[in-house]
C-alpha cells in the first residue's frame, strides 16, 4: 500500500505564476522516489506544498493523500501533528535548520517530545541514541554542543537524526547533499540508507544530480518547467529514456568514468514559470521537436510497466532505440596545435615551487595575540605548461582558493617561489606586475557575485580593455560577446537580465579580453545547472584550444575535471597528495585519499551504483590550524589502519613527499605506501578476487 | 556604456521627467517671477499692513507692508541654491570619506574615522556660531559650506560599513586583478553599488538644509535681514499660521514643491540606477 499519494497537485504563486502544474505520484513503504530536474523545474515548491509550508498566499489544489488521509487544505492545529511525526524533511542547508542558540541534543529532543509523551529525561536519553544511529562519535557529549560545532556533514547527520526521531513513514529529502563535499555526501547517504532501513520509511529524495539518484532510487521522476515529464523505475530512466529532456540530461552530465569528447548540451534556458512557451514546454530547446509539438503540451501517459512519458514521439523513441548523444547535436570542438610538441618541449605558463600561506590565528578584542597558525597551504609544487589544464582539486578547507589567490595576487609568497610567464613574483615591480595581470585572468565561481550588478554587460567586458589602455572598446566588446556565445547587442543589458549560464561566459568573456595565456578558473561551473554546464565546459575547452590557452582549474567536482583537465593535482589539508596526468590519477589512483575521493563520487548509472565498492572515510577533515603530524591524511586514512604498529610509525613520524610511481612516466603520489588501485568502476565481486 | 543606459532609463523615467520639470519650473518661478510682479522685494507698502491676498498684492503682505509673493520668491532663490548645494557636498563628501576608509581599513579608516567621530561630538551649532560672524562680510556660500560640513558624518559611517561588505564581493577582487587602481575601483564598483542610500540622503538633506539654515538665521547667523531666506519666511510666518495664513502657507507651499520635486528626480535616477526596476 502507498503511504503517499499526490494527485494533480498544482501550486500558484501571488501574481498567477504557476510553479507546479499537476504533479503525481506515489511512494510506497520502504521505497525511495527520486525527484530530478534543473533550477526552478518546481521540485521543491511540490515537497514544501506536500509539507504544507508554503507561504499564505499561494493557492494549492490537487490531493495530497497520507495513509489516505487529504493533507490539502487541513487546518494548521491538524497538520502539525502530522508534520514531524509521520512525514519529516531534510533541508539542503543544515546550518540554517537548526536553532544556533539551543544545543542540537535539546533540539532532537525537543522534536521527540512534541509529538510523544515523554519525559525530559527520556527525550533527551532518545536524542542520544539517534544520534549515535546517525553515526555521531560520542554522541552523549556531541548532544550538548551548539549547531555551529559542528562541521557540516555532523549537521546533516543530525539533521537526519531529528528527522526519524518520531520514525516517520515519509522523509523529504531536499538536496540533503548538496552543500557537501563528497566523501562527506558519501557518509551521509550511508547514513540515510541506514535510516531507512532503521525506520522502513518511505523516501522522496529530491536533487539535481542524477548519480545521487542512480544510487539510492527504486524510482525516478523527472520534472521540467513544472511538471513530471518522465516517470519510471530507475533503470528504465537511465537505460530507456523516452523523453528528450530525460534524454538530453543524461548525455550532459560528465563522467568520471566517461571517456573523452565533447559533452552533449541542451540548448537554450529553461522556461520562466511566468511565460511557458504553447505546447510542450520543451520544445524550444529540443532537437526532435516537430510541428505538433507546439499545439498542445503533450500529458503524462503510461507507456509500458510503470512508466509515464509526456512526449508524443515516445513510441518513435523507444522503437529506434535513441538516446542523448544520437538526439542532441554533439557539438565538434577543433583540436590544439599546441599539444601537438611534447609538453617538456612546451614553456611553462605558470610554476608554483613549495609555496607557503599561513595565517595567524589571532585572539582577543583590545589586545590581540597570536594564539597559532592556520596553514593554509604548506608547500606546494606544481607547474603548468603551455596550451595545458591542471586541475586543483580537493574538498573544502583543503586549500585551493588560497593557493589561487595568492597565484592572483602577485605578490611575494611567504615561502616558496610563484612564477608566471617565467617572472618571479617576489622580484617584481609594480610596472611589471600590472604588465602581468594582463596575461593572467580569472573566471570566478558564482556568475552573480562575479558581475557588478549596477554595470551594463558591455562596461564589464570593457574594464580590463581600459584598465590597460585599449582603443577601440566596443568593437572588441562586440567580438568577445560573440566568442562566448551571446548575441552583440546584449552589451547594454544588465548582469541580473541573464541566465546563470549566460552570466558565465559574460564571466569568461571579460576573462578573455585581454588575450591572456593563463587563465584561473575557480569552480566555473558548480552553480550551474547540468544542462547549462555541459554548454560552459565546451565552450571552455573550445577556446583553450582556439586560443592556445592554459588553464589552472580549482573545482570539487571531479567528474567536471577528468572531462576538462589534462593534468590534476588532489590537495589535501594544504598539501598536495597526488598528481599526474588524468588518465593515470583517475584509472590507477594511488594515494589512499585519491581513492576514497574517487570512490565516493556516485556514478550516474544505477547498474554501477549499485554493486559499487565504496571507500568511506571517518570522521572530518582536522583543522589546518592544528594539522597532523608527519603523513596528515593518517588519522582517516583507510590503509593507515591496515598497517602494522612499524609501518604506522612510519606515517606519524616521517611526512611523505611526493614520489614519482614507476609505473607512468606523469604520476606520483605523497604516500609511503602507495599502491595503484582501481576504484571507480570497483565493485563487491572484485574485492573477493 | 553606463552612463548613457543610466541616462536613457533616466529620461524614460514618468518620475523623473515630472521631477525635473517641477524643479525648472521652481528655478524659473524663482529667478522670472519677481520680474512679473508689480514690487520689489525690498519695497514696502504701508498702505497695506498683513492684507490677505488680493489683486494688487497676489499673496498677500507682512507685517511691516513687504509684497509677499515678491519677499518669497526672493527667498527662494537662496534657498534652492542652499538646498541643493548642501544636500550635493554632504552627501558626495559622506561617500568619499566612508568608501575610502571602508575599502583601505587600517591607519586610513582610523584617521578618517577619527575625524568623523570628532565632528560628531563637537558641537556644530556652536562652532558654526563662532565662525559665522567672521564670515559675515563675505560670501554666503561659506555659509553652504559650513552647513554641508556639519551635516556629512553619520551618512558615512553608515557608508563605511556598507563597503566593508562590497569590498568581499567577488566583482570587486576580479576588478584588482585586472590591474584597475584602487581608487577607480571606489567610484566605479563601490559607490555605484550604494547610489540607493546615497540618493535618499542626498534629497532627505535638501529640505533639512533649508530648515537647518532657517534656525541659525533666527538665532543671527547665515541670512540676515533684511534679506530673506525660505527658511525665516516659514520661521516667521508659522507664528501667524492661524490667524493670517498666506504668510505660512505661500513660503511653507513652495518647500513642499521643492523637497517634492527633488524628491521625485531622486527616485527617478535610483530607479535608472538600480538594474532591478522595470520603470
Amino acid at each position: 500500500m502507498s503511504i503517499l499519494e499526490v494527485k494533480d497537485l498544482t501550486v500558484t504563486f501571488p501574481g498567477g505564476v504557476q510553479a507546479v502544474r499537476g504533479v503525481s505520484y506515489e511512494v510506497e513503504r520502504g521505497e525511495v522516489l527520486g525527484i530530478v530536474g534543473e533550477s526552478g523545474s518546481g521540485k521543491s515548491v511540490t515537497s514544501l506544498a506536500i509539507m504544507g509550508l508554503l507561504q499564505q498566499n499561494s493557492v494549492v489544489s490537487g490531493s495530497v493523500k497520507l495513509h489516505g488521509q487529504e493533507l490539502i487544505g487541513m487546518k494548521e492545529d491538524e497538520l502539525v501533528k502530522v508534520r514531524g511525526k509521520s512525514i519529516s524533511m531534510i533541508f539542503q542547508d543544515p546550518l540554517s535548520a537548526f536553532t544556533p542558540v539551543y544545543t542540537i541534543g535539546d533540539q532532537i529532543a525537543e522534536a521527540v517530545r512534541i509529538h510523544q509523551k515523554v519525559n525530559k529525561d527520556k527525550a533527551a536519553k532518545r536524542a542520544v541514541e539517534l544520534l549515535d544511529l546517525v553515526g555521531i562519535p560520542h554522541p552523549d557529549v556531541r548532544a550538548k554542543a551548539f549547531p555551529h560545532e559542528f562541521s557540516g556533514g555532523m549537521r546533516q547527520r543530525a539533521m537526519i537524526a531529528m528527522a526519524i526521531a518520531n520514525d516517520p513513514d515519509l522523509l523529504i529529502c531536499d538536496e540533503p547533499t548538496t552543500a557537501l563535499d563528497v566523501t562527506i555526501q558519501a557518509q551521509v547517504l550511508e547514513v540515510l540508507k541506514t535510516a531507512q532501513q532503521e525506520t522502513g520509511a518511505g523516501i522522496v529524495m529530491i536533487t539535481h544530480d542524477l548519480g545521487v539518484i542512480a544510487g539510492m532510487a527504486d524510482r525516478v521522476l523527472v520534472m521540467y518547467a513544472g511538471k513530471p515529464v518522465e516517470q519510471g523505475s530507475v533503470d528504465d530512466i537511465y537505460y530507456r529514456p523516452r523523453m528528450p529532456y530525460t534524454m538530453g540530461l543524461l548525455a550532459s552530465i560528465p563522467r568520471i568514468d566517461g571517456e573523452e569528447g565533447a559533452l552533449v548540451p541542451i540548448e537554450g534556458n529553461p522556461p520562466s514559470p511566468a511565460s511557458l512557451p504553447p505546447g510542450c514546454p520543451f520544445a524550444p530547446r529540443c532537437p526532435m521537436k516537430v510541428d505538433m509539438c507546439d499545439e498542445q503540451e503533450p500529458p503524462l501517459v503510461p507507456s509500458g510497466a510503470g512508466r509515464h512519458v509526456a512526449c508524443i514521439r515516445a513510441q518513435e523513441i523507444e522503437h529506434k532505440g535513441l538516446t542523448g548523444a544520437d538526439v542532441f547535436p554533439v557539438p565538434v570542438i577543433p583540436p590544439s596545435d599546441v599539444v601537438r610538441v611534447p609538453r617538456a618541449e612546451r614553456p611553462t605558463v605558470l610554476e608554483l615551487d613549495s609555496m607557503i600561506r599561513h595565517y595567524p590565528l589571532m585572539k582577543g578584542a583590545v589586545f590581540k595575540r597570536r594564539v597559532g597558525t592556520v596553514h593554509a597551504v604548506d608547500g606546494i609544487s606544481f607547474d603548468i605548461a603551455e596550451g595545458e589544464t591542471l586541475a586543483l582539486v580537493g574538498e573544502s578547507g583543503c586549500g585551493k582558493t588560497t593557493t589561487l589567490q595568492q597565484i592572483m595576487q602577485l605578490a611575494p609568497p611567504q615561502g616558496g617561489r610563484v612564477v608566471v610567464l617565467g617572472k618571479d613574483s617576489s622580484t617584481m615591480d609594480a610596472a611589471t606586475r600590472k604588465a602581468l595581470r594582463k596575461d593572467l585572468q580569472i573566471v570566478f565561481q558564482d556568475p552573480m557575485a562575479a558581475l557588478d550588478p549596477r554595470m551594463p554587460v558591455g562596461d564589464i567586458i570593457a574594464e580590463p580593455l581600459r584598465a590597460h589602455g585599449r582603443k577601440d572598446v566596443e568593437a572588441r566588446v562586440a567580438e568577445l560577446l560573440e566568442l562566448v556565445g551571446l548575441a552583440p547587442e546584449y552589451a547594454e543589458r544588465y548582469p541580473q537580465q541573464f541566465s546563470g549560464g549566460q552570466r558565465q561566459r559574460i564571466g569568461i568573456a571579460r576573462a578573455l579580453a585581454l588575450e591572456p595565456k593563463l587563465i584561473v578558473l575557480d569552480e566555473p561551473v558548480s552553480a550551474l545547472d547540468v544542462s547549462i554546464q555541459a554548454g560552459v565546459i565546451n565552450l571552455l575547452e573550445e577556446l583553450k584550444n582556439t586560443l592556445g590557452l592554459s588553464y589552472l582549474f580549482v573545482a570539487h567536482d571531479l567528474a567536471v575535471v577528468r572531462h576538462l583537465a589534462d593534468r590534476v593535482a588532489v590537495m589535501y589539508l594544504g598539501k598536495i597528495a597526488e598528481i599526474g596526468t588524468v588518465q593515470s590519477v583517475y584509472d590507477h589512483p594511488a594515494h589512499p585519499y585519491t581513492q576514497a575521493l574517487l570512490s565516493a563520487i556516485p556514478l550516474p548509472d544505477p547498474e554501477l551504483e549499485r554493486n559499487r565498492k565504496r571507500i568511506l572515510l571517518e570522521g572530518d577533515l582536522p583543522s589546518p590550524a592544528d594539522p597532523p603530524s608527519g603523513c596528515r591524511f593518517r588519522t582517516r586514512c583507510p590503509k593507515f589502519a591496515r598497517l602494522s604498529a612499524d609501518e604506522q610509525r612510519r606515517c606519524v613520524d616521517e611526512e611523505p613527499s611526493i614520489a614519482r610511481l614507476a609505473s607512468a612516466v606523469d604520476h606520483g603520489a605523497a604516500c609511503h605506501y602507495a599502491e595503484e588501485v582501481e576504484v571507480i568502476t570497483a565493485s563487491d565481486d572484485q574485492e573477493e578476487k | 556604456m553606463r552612463s548613457k543606459v543610466v541616462l536613457r532609463r533616466l529620461f524614460r523615467n514618468n518620475q523623473a521627467r515630472y521631477g525635473f520639470v517641477a524643479l525648472v519650473a521652481l528655478v524659473l518661478v524663482a529667478y522670472v517671477g519677481p520680474y512679473i510682479g508689480k514690487y520689489d522685494w525690498t519695497e514696502k507698502d504701508f498702505m497695506a499692513f498683513l492684507s490677505a491676498p488680493s489683486a494688487d498684492h497676489w499673496w498677500g503682505t507682512t507685517s511691516i507692508g513687504q509684497d509677499l509673493y515678491a519677499v518669497t520668491l526672493r527667498g527662494m532663490q537662496k534657498s534652492i541654491l542652499i538646498g541643493l548645494m548642501v544636500a550635493l557636498i554632504s552627501t558626495g563628501l559622506a561617500a568619499i570619506v566612508g568608501a575610502f576608509a571602508g575599502y583601505f581599513g587600517g591607519w586610513v579608516d582610523r584617521v578618517l574615522m577619527w575625524g568623523v567621530e570628532l565632528l560628531l561630538v563637537l558641537p556644530s551649532f556652536l562652532l558654526i556660531a563662532i565662525i559665522s560672524p567672521r564670515l559675515k562680510s563675505g560670501n554666503w556660500l561659506w555659509f553652504v559650506v559650513l552647513l554641508a560640513a556639519f551635516s556629512w558624518m553619520i551618512t558615512s559611517r553608515v557608508v563605511r560599513s556598507m563597503t566593508m561588505s562590497l569590498r568581499e564581493r567577488e566583482y570587486v577582487q576580479a576588478a584588482l586583478y585586472m590591474g584597475i587602481p584602487r581608487w577607480k575601483i571606489i567610484f566605479r564598483h563601490i559607490v555605484p553599488n550604494m547610489s540607493s542610500l546615497l540618493i535618499i540622503d542626498a534629497t532627505l538633506n535638501v529640505s533639512s538644509a533649508i530648515i537647518g539654515e532657517a534656525a541659525l538665521s533666527f538665532f543671527g547667523f547665515g541670512i540676515q535681514p533684511p534679506d530673506v531666506s525660505l527658511g525665516t519666511l516659514i520661521a516667521t510666518g508659522s507664528d501667524n499660521a492661524t490667524g493670517y495664513p498666506w504668510l505660512f502657507v505661500f513660503p511653507a507651499g513652495l518647500l513642499v514643491l521643492l523637497v517634492l520635486s527633488v524628491n521625485l528626480i531622486g527616485d527617478g535616477l535610483r530607479d535608472a540606477l538600480d538594474p532591478g526596476s522595470n520603470s
